[in-house]
């Protein structure tokens, strides 16, 4: 068919050379603009990142020194450190998302292998997907209305509980689109070996998933351990060393909240330390999620 | 057995056929596994009906046929891996050891345990050479390590790779060629010892001389087991089968020793396709 159309005197006008020519320009005219406004907004992205890395690392090592690791928050101008809430920050954001990973991966699990097209599993990936979204400041609300009020005041557990509900959604997308990269065939040659199904999943599936399942894990430590607005209405923060998880607690993003806006310049050089310690903490669980993930490949 | 006595004059070891070499087994086993009455859906779309066909014991079944056809429908009956997905049921009658193994009452996973299966690609699991064998045996039986150690020697041998994995048992099977990488899997699947192997499409994913060595070995494995093997490329059902089926359209148009389907088909239908007129 096409060979025989091929061989067709073609329909239309006879080619014409100073057309093409000028369709020619045109279309080189309309890649140059679109490649250099392109390029423009890339330029803008990349300066106002590098500002704002380059204003940290020049602030934060300013106001880093050794008195920011052995030293606990004190008022201004008495040589205080961040110990508090660097310690705060580890025991809230990692038993949060102790919590919250069990938890996700079980849903995740339940969603790609169990309940794939039920309504039910629709439902719960609906809701997980909004709560993915959802400001962390309504969950640090509502953590408040069930744990802090009726409990009778901030506490450790209760920023733990905020941090675990934020890191259940990340955990469960990434739990349920790694299972689902993995090839049917997979599964059917270990049901087919005679495999309940647990089995299947418990032993298989999560082995060749758990690159990524771990991946899901360290952005999700990396998340909350930047999140502030959840802490400032469960944990609140902390000025005095305490490790006492029933007791109001420090951390990091809080801290900077609240030495950031203070009008002293040793806090305000505290928080700079504080934001450069979180930022280098995230960038590294990012860069080990990548390599993790790149060597799964 | 539906077989006439006139495959039984086909005397010759091989029969030539428009450069194919057929085998031409005089006899056919007694069946090892007995369809009778098989339909099977698709929800609502019939893919195999009234399917009658045995799989004589110990000697190799091909099943050929066009795309869509249902040769990869009636392997996955046989060991019931349809039924991981609602929706799809077979009705008929599938016997092995007098049982019906379509019927709800079957225990899956042991039916699993006597018909083992080869996938089209090669599924290593992802863990060692070892643990790839070793995780079949363990779902049915509770070895010692030395008589596990033995298994596993066994199991790799009988699939013509111990040689090439001996000095890395404990080294990832993701490693391995694609070719290695299946006959593992053919491995894995005697390690549990089964009594029946379906091969789909084993060597569909493999180079020529990969191809080769799993034929050689499906032709030294059925002297223990049932084999029934989907293929695509009529050669390889020539070379492998003894008896071969012809399927179009969900239909089994024709069943024959190999010889005599490829050299003599009684329907036009089969006429064609191996002549390669459609398909």
């Amino acid at each position: 068919m096409s060979l025989a159309l091929s061989s067709m005197s073609h329909p239309g006008p006879r080619k014409d050379v100073a057309t093409a020519a000028r369709l020619g320009a045109s279309r080189k005219r309309t890649d140059r603009i679109i490649r250099t406004l392109c390029l423009a907004a890339t330029i803008i992205g990349l300066v106002l990142l590098a500002s704002i890395l380059i204003t940290l690392f020049y602030r934060g090592f300013e106001a880093m020194s050794l008195r920011v690791f052995t030293h606990v928050t004190a008022a201004p101008g008495s040589e205080g450190g961040l110990l508090n809430a660097i310690v705060g920050s580890l025991i809230q954001s990692l038993i949060g998302t102790a919590i919250g990973t069990p938890i996700g991966m079980l849903v995740g699990t339940y969603l790609a292998e169990y309940a794939k097209d039920s309504w039910l599993g629709n439902a719960v990936r609906f809701v997980s997907d909004i709560l993915l979204s959802a400001p962390s400041i309504l969950i640090g609300l509502f953590v408040y209305q069930i744990l802090v009020l009726p409990f009778g005041g901030f506490s450790g557990w209760a920023g733990i509980a905020a941090l675990a509900i934020i890191v259940i959604p990340i955990v469960v997308r990434t739990t349920e689109d790694m299972l689902q990269l993995i090839p049917n065939t997979l599964r059917e040659a270990v049901v087919g070996l005679g495999a309940p199904k647990w089995k299947m999943i418990v032993l298989i599936c999560w082995r060749a998933a758990i690159a990524g399942i771990i991946t899901g894990i360290l952005l999700a430590v990396a998340r909350v351990a930047g999140e502030t607005a959840p802490l400032l209405f469960t944990s609140l923060g902390n000025n005095a060393w305490s490790t006492d998880l029933s007791k109001p607690m420090s951390s990091l993003p809080v801290t900077i909240y609240a030495f950031a806006g203070s009008p002293f310049e040793d806090w305000i050089a505290l928080a700079w330390a504080g934001a450069l310690l979180i930022t280098l903490g995230v960038l590294s669980l990012n860069i080990l999620a990548r390599t993790l993930l790149r060597s799964r490949i | 057995m539906s077989l006439s006595t006139e495959t039984q004059n086909q005397g010759a070891a091989t029969t030539s056929f428009g450069g194919m070499q057929a085998r031409s087994e005089a006899a056919l086993n007694t069946a090892r596994v007995a369809i009778s009455n098989l339909d099977f859906f698709y929800g609502d779309n019939r893919a195999l009906k009234e399917i009658k066909l045995d799989l004589p014991d110990r000697q190799v079944t091909g099943m050929i046929g066009p795309s869509g056809c249902g040769k990869s429908t009636l392997l996955r009956v046989l060991n019931r891996m349809y039924s991981l997905y609602p929706g799809q049921r077979a009705t008929g009658e599938v016997m092995m050891d007098g049982e019906n193994i379509i019927a709800d009452s079957t225990d899956i996973n042991s039916l699993r345990a006597k018909v083992g299966m080869v996938f089209q690609k090669p599924t290593p699991f992802p863990m060692t050479i070892y643990e790839n064998i070793a995780f079949g045996i363990r779902l049915h039986e509770k070895l010692s390590k030395s008589e596990m150690g033995e298994r596993i020697e066994w199991a790799l041998t009988r699939a013509a790779i111990w040689n090439e994995v001996k000095d890395r048992l404990d080294r990832s099977a993701l490693g391995l060629s694609g070719g290695q990488q299946q006959r593992l899997c053919i491995a894995r699947t005697i390690a549990v010892r089964p009594e029946v192997i379906l091969f789909d499409e084993p060597t569909s994913a493999l180079d020529p001389i990969s191809t080769l060595k799993i034929e050689e070995l499906i032709d030294e494995l059925k002297r223990d087991f049932t084999i029934a093997i989907v293929t695509h490329n009529m050669q390889q059902a020539a070379r492998c089968a003894d008896q071969v089926a012809f399927f179009y359209l969900g239909e089994l148009i024709e069943v024959a020793p190999a010889a005599q389907l490829f050299t003599a088909p009684k329907h036009p239908k089969t006429q064609e396709y191996i002549t390669g007129r459609f398909g």
